[in-house]
C-alpha cells in the first residue's frame, strides 16, 4: 500500500507540530522518520494511524482518503514505544485481540484464529511465551510481541512509534537487524519514528529527517550522511564540525583569518561551514587550510581524537587515524579532506 | 508481630468476641424469636438491602465520576476531586441535617420532587439517598488511582487492532479496574450498612418500613434489652462478613487473572 501526504499541518495551541508536511511512501517501503523530540515525527506517524488529526492536509492510501476513516476502519498496526500490551491477557491473548474484536461476519472461528496466533508467534520467535502475561516479559520480547498483535489484522501498513526506544542498547541492536530481516519476510509498508539516526540509517530504505515541524531531507541512508542537504541534516546526522565563517570577495575567512578554501559556487555573507570529523586530515604545520594546537588526545580503538584549539580562536574535535601519533602541545596543519558550506549563521 | 496482633486483637478481637459472649446469654429459641420477630427482619431487610442497592448506584456514578476526573482536564477540576472527599470528612449528623432540609417537602429538591409524587425525605428512598451520599467516595478512591495507572495508549492500542469503543471497554478497560471496582463496591457496602447518623435523621424511622438496623439496636439498648440488641448485632456481624469476604474472594479471583508488574 502506497500512501501519500499533502500539506499537512497540525497545531497544538500555538505550538506547531506539523508545518506544511508533504510525502510520498511507495508500496513495501521501510522509511524512517528521524529528528529531534518535537520535531513532529511521531504526530505525523499519529496521524496516519489515525490516532490524531491534522487541521488541514490529505492523507491518502492508494489513492484513497485516509481521513475519512477512522484509526479502526484504516486497517492500519500501530506499534508503541511503550508496548501498550494489555495486561491482564496472556501473549496469546494479546495477540488474538484484533482477531476476536473482528466484526461476527467476518470473524474467525476459533481453530483458525488459533492456527494464525501460533503462526504469529513463531514468526517473532515467542511462541513458547503464549501463556505468560505481558508482565513476564522483558522489553525486548514485549515489544515483539506487540509487534505480533498489530500484524495479527493483516495491516496495510505497520507504524512503529520509537519501537526501541525504550530498551536497552545491546537488544536494541538485536532487534534492529530482527526488524530489516522480518520486513524482508512480510514485505508491509513500513514507517518507524526514532531519534536515533543509527538506528534510522541502519534499518530504513529511505530516511526522512524532519526539525521543527519540516522535512529537511528526505534520502536514502547514504544520501542523508554524504550529501546532506540543510545545515540542519548535516549536523544532526553524523558527528561534525562546524564553524562560523564569512564569504566575501572569493575568500572564506574564519575569525579574520582567510582560509585556503576555494569560495566558488557560495553566496556572499555569514555562512556556516560543516566537515566530518574524519574528513579533517593531519599535517605538518603550514600546511593545509587550518592550523592549530593539539590540546588532549584519547584513543578510540582504531582512531584517536583530538580537540585542537585553532589559531582563529575556535576548538574542535577531529577524529585522525593512529599512523601519525598525536601529543598534546603539537602544532598541525588541517586539511578538510571535503566540506560543505550553507548559508545562515 | 507481636504488637500489631496485640493491638489488633485488643481493637477488635475483644469487642467482637464480646458482643458474641453477651448474646449467648440467650436461649437458642429466645434469640430465634428475637429475629424471627418481623420488626427485625424488616430493619434488617432495609439496612441490607439499601446498602447494596445504595453501592451498585455508586459503582456506575463513582466510576464515571472517575473517568471525568482522570481522564479530562477541564476548569475546576481540582475542586470537584477535593469536593469528594466531603462525605468523609462531614460529621454524618450534618449530612443527615443537610440531606433533609434538601429533600424535606419544602426544600430545594424536596418540593419539585413532591410536586411530582415523589417523596424522599421520611421514607426509604430517603435512606437510599443518604446511603448513596456517604459511600460515593469508597468507590472514587479506590478506582482513582488504578485508573491513573491504565496508560490511554492501550485504548489506542485496542481501537487501532479494530476494537470498537464498546468492545475497548468490555474487553480492555473493565477487565482492568476489576479488583478495584470490586473494593470499591465492597467498600461503599459495608459504610452504607454500618451508617447511623445521617441516615435517622432522614429516614422518618417508621418500624417495618424506613427502621435500619443499627436505629433498632439503638432501641432496644434504651430499652434495656441488651441481649436483643446484641443478637441482632450479631446477626449484622455475621452478615456483613461473609459478604465481605465473599467480595474478596471474589477481588482474588479477578486479581489472580492480572499478575503483578
Amino acid at each position: 500500500m502506497s500512501i501519500e501526504v499533502r500539506n499537512l499541518v497540525k497545531k497544538f495551541g500555538s505550538f506547531k507540530a506539523l508545518d506544511g508536511v508533504d510525502l510520498k511512501v511507495d508500496n513495501g517501503e521501510l522509511l524512517a522518520l528521524l529528528g529531534p523530540s518535537g520535531s513532529g515525527k511521531t504526530t505525523l506517524l499519529r496521524i496516519v494511524a489515525g490516532l490524531d488529526w491534522p487541521d488541514s492536509g490529505e492523507v491518502s492510501f492508494n489513492g484513497e482518503d485516509a481521513l475519512a476513516q477512522g484509526a479502526r476502519e484504516r486497517h492500519v498496526g500501530f506499534v508503541f514505544q511503550h508496548y501498550a500490551l494489555f495486561r491482564h491477557m496472556t501473549v496469546f491473548e494479546n495477540v488474538a485481540f484484533g482477531l476476536r474484536v473482528q466484526p461476527r461476519a467476518i470473524r474467525k472461528d476459533e481453530a483458525t484464529i488459533r492456527a494464525r496466533v501460533k503462526e504469529l508467534l513463531d514468526l517473532v520467535q515467542l511462541d513458547w511465551l503464549a501463556d505468560r502475561y505481558p508482565s513476564q516479559l522483558s522489553g525486548g520480547q514485549r515489544q515483539r510481541i506487540a509487534l505480533a498483535r498489530a500484524l495479527a489484522i493483516e495491516p496495510r501498513i505497520l507504524l512503529l512509534d520509537e519501537p526501541f526506544g525504550a530498551l536497552d542498547a545491546k537488544v536494541r541492536k538485536e532487534l534492529r537487524k530482527w526488524l530489516r530481516s522480518l520486513h524482508h519476510e512480510i514485505n508491509v509498508t513500513s514507517i518507524f519514528v526514532t531519534h536515533d539516526q543509527e538506528e534510522a540509517l541502519e534499518v530504513a530504505n529511505r530516511v526522512v529527517v524532519m526539525d521543527k515541524g519540516k522535512i529537511e531531507q528526505i534520502g536514502s541512508p547514504d544520501d542523508v550522511y554524504e550529501s546532506p542537504a540543510t545545515a540542519f541534516v548535516h549536523s544532526f546526522i553524523g558527528e561534525s564540525i562546524e564553524l562560523p565563517v564569512l564569504i566575501a570577495d572569493g575568500l572564506i575567512t574564519l575569525g579574520d583569518r582567510p582560509l585556503r578554501l576555494a569560495a566558488d559556487g557560495h553566496a556572499p555573507g555569514a555562512s556556516r561551514l560543516f566537515v566530518r570529523r574524519h574528513d579533517m586530515l593531519v599535517g605538518p604545520p603550514g600546511s593545509g587550510a587550518f592550523e592549530g594546537a593539539v590540546r588532549h588526545v584519547r584513543n578510540f580503538g582504531p582512531v584517536q581524537r583530538a580537540e585542537v584549539a585553532l589559531s582563529g580562536g575556535e576548538t574542535i574535535e577531529i577524529d585522525a587515524p593512529r599512523d601519525r601519533e598525536l601529543r598534546a602541545g603539537d602544532t598541525i596543519g588541517l586539511e578538510p579532506r571535503r566540506y560543505r558550506i550553507f548559508a545562515g549563521t | 508481630m507481636g504488637l500489631t496482633l496485640s493491638w489488633l486483637t485488643l481493637i477488635i478481637l475483644i469487642p467482637l468476641a464480646g458482643l458474641f459472649l453477651k448474646s449467648l446469654e440467650l436461649s437458642p429459641e429466645q434469640f430465634w424469636n428475637i429475629l424471627s420477630s418481623r420488626r427485625t427482619l424488616n430493619a434488617l431487610r432495609v439496612s441490607f438491602g439499601l446498602a447494596f442497592a445504595a453501592a451498585c448506584v455508586n459503582l456506575v456514578m463513582g466510576s464515571i465520576i472517575v473517568w471525568a476526573l482522570v481522564r479530562y482536564r477541564f476548569p475546576g477540576r481540582r475542586i470537584f476531586d477535593a469536593i469528594v472527599d466531603v462525605p468523609f470528612a462531614l460529621p454524618t449528623a450534618v449530612a443527615g441535617v443537610a440531606l433533609t432540609a434538601l429533600f424535606a417537602e419544602k426544600g430545594w429538591l424536596g418540593a419539585p420532587l413532591a410536586a411530582l409524587g415523589i417523596k424522599v425525605a421520611f421514607t426509604p428512598v430517603g435512606i437510599f439517598v443518604a446511603m448513596i451520599f456517604i459511600g460515593i467516595p469508597f468507590v472514587v478512591r479506590t478506582v482513582q488511582p488504578v485508573l491513573q495507572d491504565i496508560d490511554p495508549e492501550i485504548e489506542e492500542a485496542a481501537g487501532s487492532l479494530g476494537a470498537s469503543r464498546w468492545q475497548t471497554i468490555i474487553r480492555v478497560i473493565l477487565p482492568s479496574l476489576g479488583p478495584a471496582l470490586l473494593t470499591g463496591l465492597a467498600l461503599a457496602f459495608a459504610r452504607a450498612v454500618g451508617e447511623y447518623g445521617s441516615v435517622i435523621f432522614i429516614a422518618g424511622n417508621l418500624p417495618n418500613v424506613s427502621e435500619i438496623a443499627p436505629l433498632l439496636i439503638v432501641i432496644r439498648l434504651s430499652e434495656f434489652r441488651y441481649a436483643d440488641a446484641t443478637a441482632i448485632a450479631v446477626v449484622m456481624l455475621v452478615v456483613s462478613f461473609v459478604i465481605i469476604f465473599a467480595v474478596n474472594r471474589l477481588q482474588r479471583w479477578a486479581q489472580s487473572r492480572i499478575p503483578v508488574r
